[in-house]
């Protein structure tokens, strides 16, 4: 096998590809939560990508991918035996893991992949976790027998009630923390919901962690790119996150920033598609 | 030395200075008066011969002038083209005294053009090892900036087996993300890139220290001494209000997206945001560059924004000059208070105070003054910060017992030796940030010294 080789590809869900790349000097290290930054090509961008999975036996790590843009498309073309010109980690720190108790663990979308690792640290040891999925539709829903190996319970919401309950992670959150006592809340997704999320747990002062995903480049802490503010703090996620207190996020400054290149993302993605 | 012109050169990337012709250089070499006690030396940190390479070029022999050079500079094409000739060797020219000192940094510059252009390089081949115990020593070198490019290349024709970890995908640091081609071409950087390979010298790219590999872990991997150069490239920030807003980069981001993403290029895909009105708020190297950059990626207007006066400015006099031809605005004792947004987030304009000039500071220079209620606003789109890069923490922070000092700095004595044992750092991490020339200096200095740890301990 050579450095970066794709050796395992699987579709999850439509646009949400699953690959296994022979990478051993980061298979050996990776903790949850770490994360890759990743090119397809000599022109491409670098972009952040969560470990959600290693196999340090074999040298590989796992990493799971939602098509919605241009990188993450060509990405999404990419074969088993073709190889990732560039990757580089395990970077940010890992997840804070101890016995809280009983924790919640929500991933909407493709956070869940970002989830997994979490959850899986957290069960072994020794917590309790529930565990809420949301997505938009049934086909979008992914992870769920991996969920429920590692969950007391696993709650599924979609937004069109295709599958599970019709509805939003929030209303299933609201249903648990209004029947029992919950030591802390672990949410990955999108922003808007991390947003929610946390001003909920705010209510019932339940320490909450989200991991977040601003725009990066290098991923070292040289660019600045990432920065976002905690507390009234600037942190640049790449090195002193990708995690923080959820109740200590500006989450509409990050709303903003995420949005700073859209007009030219339509435009790569258009470009793309010719 | 001659330029490209104003309306041309704002519109591309390509290199802003043309240097000398053959017969240009043979002329302002000649004018050079051979001093029986040459100043210029004193004023370079590598101490160049210089007066020696100059009259190898008057007498055409071109190939002992590069060698001249090459005995204490590394890498003459990139120094020639960057170094703050004003303040070091041209500073100190005797004929400067009365008229216009020798145009030292274009000659250096010459000089190494015409073997990299004319292909006269002698081909490097891995030399043979020196001493057969050295057969096979591994030395490790942590970033492929000037000081890691220098340090590597020299150990290598010393004969060991080095490897450069870069965390970037590409190798050469500053010169690769930072510094602009329109001042650095790049083809004028790969050469000396690939003069370092030749010499038998892996780059590995996409390693991250401290995170992919701890330095322990080179240790055990079999490196026998490492050599830190990983530069200073921690973005300060004004911690003034609104700085997070959409439209407000560091000058880090603004030129890595620029240089080494190639977002100017539409063949690549990492994207730029450029407005009408830019402002850059600084007075370096990086700041012009910044501004530089704006202009060329198609800004009408380009303020740059610093504190003190032009005098101060720590920028090279010929990019402070080049950035005023191409029309950059400055203002002058100017300093940002807040940055002002409009609803969606994005910049919409910059509040300064107006500064006078006090007594002079701990680095000499005149310390800029508010004067009160002074506030006025400049509307702007995008804001770039260059105000001063810190070493990165990351190495530091990831290796216990490796000292440092109140900058975040790693501390190393002249020959680079850090606190820990086979363990040597040099270039902007110790220093702070500082210049090429420097950096090369001290990579020099530091593969002296693990040559000869080395060659103690076995
Ligand atoms: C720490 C971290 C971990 C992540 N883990 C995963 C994961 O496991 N699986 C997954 O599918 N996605 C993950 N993401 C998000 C992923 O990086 C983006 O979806 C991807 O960069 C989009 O690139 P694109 O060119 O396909 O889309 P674009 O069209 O370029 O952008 C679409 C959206 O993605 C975001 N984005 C664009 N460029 C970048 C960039 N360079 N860095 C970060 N975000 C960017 C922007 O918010 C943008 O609006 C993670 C992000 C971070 C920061
Ligand atoms: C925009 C700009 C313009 C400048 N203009 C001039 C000029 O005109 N003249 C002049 O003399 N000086 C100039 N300078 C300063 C000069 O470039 C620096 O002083 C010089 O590059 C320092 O060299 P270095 O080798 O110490 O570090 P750098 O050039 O910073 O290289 C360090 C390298 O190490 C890598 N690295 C960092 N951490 C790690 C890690 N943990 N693992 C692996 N790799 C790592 C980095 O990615 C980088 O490639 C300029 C600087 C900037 C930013
Ligand atoms: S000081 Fe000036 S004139 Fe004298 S040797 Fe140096 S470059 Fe030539
Ligand atoms: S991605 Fe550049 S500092 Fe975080």
């Amino acid at each position: 096998m050579k450095l970066n080789e794709i050796v395992n590809k699987k579709e999850l869900a439509p646009s949400v590809k699953l690959f296994d790349i022979y990478a051993p000097n980061i298979a050996k290290k990776c903790l949850p939560g770490n994360f890759i930054i990743l090119m397809v090509s000599e022109y491409g961008e670098r972009i952040p990508l969560t470990i959600n999975d290693c196999d340090r036996a074999k040298g590989t790590i796992r990493i799971i991918v939602q098509e919605i843009g241009r990188t993450t498309q060509e990405l999404g073309k990419m074969k088993v035996g073709e190889i990732i010109p560039n990757l580089m980690g395990p970077l940010g720190h890992a997840s804070h893991i101890e016995k809280f108790g009983k924790v919640v663990c929500i991933g909407g979308g493709v956070g869940t992949a970002v989830m997994y690792p979490i959850a899986k640290a957290l069960k072994e040891k020794g917590n309790e976790v529930i565990t809420i999925i949301g997505a938009k539709t049934k086909e979008l829903v992914i992870l769920e027998e991996e969920m429920k190996k590692i969950s007391s319970s696993v709650h599924i919401t979609t937004d069109d009630g295709s599958y599970g309950k019709k509805g939003f992670v929030t209303d299933a959150l609201n249903e648990i923390l209004s029947a029992q006592k919950i030591d802390r809340v672990f949410a990955i997704g999108p922003l808007i919901m991390m947003k929610i999320i946390s001003e909920i747990t705010k209510q019932y002062s339940i320490p909450t962690i989200v991991s977040l995903n601003p725009i990066m480049i290098d991923g070292t802490g040289m660019c600045g790119g990432c920065r976002v503010s905690v507390g009234n703090e600037t942190k640049f996620a790449c090195v002193d996150g990708p995690e923080f207190d959820a109740h200590k996020v500006n989450f509409d400054e990050l709303l903003h920033r995420n949005n700073r290149f859209a007009e030219e993302e339509q435009h790569s993605c258009k470009l793309q598609e010719k | 030395m001659r330029k490209r012109p104003v309306e041309e050169r704002i519109k591309d990337f390509e290199e802003v200075a043309l240097g000398f012709s053959k017969e240009e250089a043979i002329a302002e070499a000649t004018r050079c008066l051979q001093c029986k006690k040459p100043l210029c030396i004193n004023g370079c940190p590598v101490q160049i011969n210089i007066p020696k390479f100059i009259k190898e070029i008057a007498e055409e022999k071109f190939s002992n002038a590069i060698k001249t050079l090459k005995e204490t500079n590394s890498l003459p094409g990139i120094c020639g083209r960057v170094c703050p000739q004003e303040t070091q060797c041209e500073m100190f020219c005797i004929l400067g005294k009365k008229g216009k000192p020798i145009d030292i940094g274009t000659l250096e510059r010459f000089a190494s053009d015409w073997e990299i252009k004319l292909d006269q390089r002698p081909k490097a081949k891995s030399q043979e090892p020196r001493a057969k115990n050295q057969e096979q020593v591994k030395l490790a070198v942590v970033g492929s900036g000037p000081a890691g490019l220098t340090c590597a290349g020299e150990l290598a024709k010393m004969g060991y087996d080095v490897t450069i970890f870069e965390s970037l995908h590409k190798a050469g640091g500053v010169l690769r993300y930072g510094i602009p081609e329109f001042r650095m071409p790049r083809d004028i950087l790969d050469s000396e890139i690939q003069y370092v390979k030749d010499l038998g010298v892996q780059i590995r790219c996409d390693v991250l220290i401290g995170k992919t590999f701890s330095i322990d872990e080179l240790f055990e991997a079999g490196y026998k001494a490492i050599f830190i150069a990983s530069g200073a490239g921690l973005p300060q920030f004004l911690n003034i209000e609104g700085e997070n807003a959409n439209g407000v980069y560091s000058a880090n981001e603004f030129l890595t997206r620029a240089n080494l993403m190639k977002a100017y290029d539409k063949q690549y895909h990492t994207p730029i945001k450029i407005g009408k009105k830019v402002g850059v708020i600084g007075g370096g190297n990086v700041a012009m560059d910044s501004a530089r950059v704006a202009l060329r990626l198609g800004a009408e207007e380009v303020y740059l924004v610093y504190r003190r006066s032009e005098q101060e400015m720590p920028a090279r006099e010929e990019e402070r000059e080049n950035a005023k031809e191409e029309g950059i605005q400055f203002k002058i004792l100017t300093q940002p208070v807040r940055i002002k947004t409009d609803d969606k987030g994005w910049v919409k304009e910059i509040e300064c105070l107006q500064m006078q000039l006090g007594e002079p500071d701990e680095s000499g220079r005149r310390r800029p003054v508010p004067i009160k209620d002074s506030n006025f606003s400049i509307p702007l789109d995008t804001i770039v910060i260059a105000i001063g890069q810190n070493p990165n923490p990351l190495i530091p922070s990831s290796t216990p017992n490796l000292k440092t000092g109140k900058k975040g700095t790693i501390e190393a004595n002249e020959a680079g030796a850090t606190s820990i044992e086979g363990v040597f750092a040099g270039g902007d991490i110790v220093t702070g940030a500082a210049t090429v020339i420097e950096a090369m200096g001290a990579g020099r200095k530091a593969a002296k010294a693990m040559d000869e740890y080395i060659k103690n301990k076995l």
